[in-house]
């Protein structure tokens, strides 16, 4: 399945929901911020979230900033 | 002297210091930087994750009892501005947001009218709005009229040191304006930020001159103690510039009462 992760094509080899891909590309999954195709997905629905071929994913967290 | 607290949408802050978390070297030198500021208040910005780089939430080096303000900067519309906030409200670290606009990379001047139309969004879905302009009458009164917690006009360039560059124009917002006016840009010592709260600005907001310092964690506390000393001016009853002299000794002569003869 491929998906898109932060403008980057991730090719995944099996099914997989948001609470597995943030623990695979994100140091912490805490302050991390899901985007999904446009929608925002709150943390408690990660688990129920399944990655599609051609989802476009956003993560995004916190930096510093003025 | 007591002074009454910098209140913004009905929290009150001790502190009329707020400091951003952009340009320091290192996370340590930003946590005491943030101690040695007393700031209650201070900027982050929200951006991709970098997949490659594993970088350290910059949360952890945040004291917990500082209230969290998510700048929108990498938004140049109103629209893009209203997403960036929603993903920060969505971490679940508060919903302040400093509205940032920019679509101008030489001068990164905000864009007033986009800064109007995404405050009203944002007020409207309850978040607590901070928005970042161009000092200028009208467009502080829209802000108030869409619902804005306070007003942040620049004092110069991002990032330029070149101080209250815009002083005139704040004055205005300072004296028409009814929200806390917090001088946010271009505030590049000490010096600046105490004018600005000589001015009335109820709080300054710097950040490039504090990370870029040699010592970040010394002028975070000079900053401190110059918006104190600045806020105490004001509170004063600040005389009134002169153009002319007007001597501060008796005006007699030393020996004779006629100057004169001297």
């Amino acid at each position: 399945m491929n998906i898109t992760i932060n403008g980057t094509p991730q090719q995944l080899s099996s099914e997989k929901n948001l609470t597995d891909i943030v623990a695979s590309f994100c140091k912490q999954s805490r302050h991390v911020i899901t985007e999904l195709n446009g929608t925002i997905i709150h943390s408690d629905q990660w688990p129920q979230t399944k990655l599609q071929d051609g989802d476009a994913l956003e993560l995004v967290t916190f930096v510093g900033g003025g | 002297m007591t002074d009454s607290p910098l209140v913004i949408a009905g929290k009150s802050f001790s502190s009329r210091f707020l400091l951003g978390t952009g340009k320091f070297k290192n996370k340590q030198d930003l946590r005491d930087s943030i101690i040695a500021s007393k700031s209650e208040i201070v900027t982050v910005a929200l951006r991709r994750i970098d997949l490659e780089r594993h970088e350290e939430n910059i949360l952890e080096y945040i004291p917990k009892h500082v209230t969290l303000l998510t700048n929108t900067s990498g938004a140049r519309n109103a629209q893009e501005a209203v997403r960036i906030a929603r993903l920060a409200k969505a971490s679940g670290c508060g919903n302040w947001v400093k509205i940032e606009v920019i679509n101008d990379s030489k001068y990164l001047l905000p864009d007033n009218q986009e800064t109007i139309k995404a405050t009203e969004i944002l007020a409207a879905e309850g978040f607590i709005v901070l928005p970042y302009i161009s000092p200028d009458l009208y467009a502080a009164r829209a802000l108030v009229k869409a619902g804005a917690a306070t007003v942040m006009p620049l004092g110069s360039f991002i990032g330029s040191n070149l101080g209250l560059k815009t002083r005139e124009f704040i004055q205005v917002l300072i004296n028409e304006i009814d929200l806390p006016i917090i001088v946010d840009a271009g505030i590049g010592a000490p010096s600046q930020a105490a004018e600005a709260m000589e001015m009335g600005a109820a709080a300054v907001l710097a950040n490039t001159a504090v990370a870029t310092a040699q010592n970040p964690v010394a002028l975070a506390h000079a900053f401190a103690l110059a918006v104190e000393a600045g806020r105490l001016a004001y509170l004063s009853g600040l005389p009134l510039q002169q153009s002319l002299a007007k001597a501060s000794s008796p005006l007699t002569g030393f020996l004779y009462d006629d100057v004169s003869a001297n």
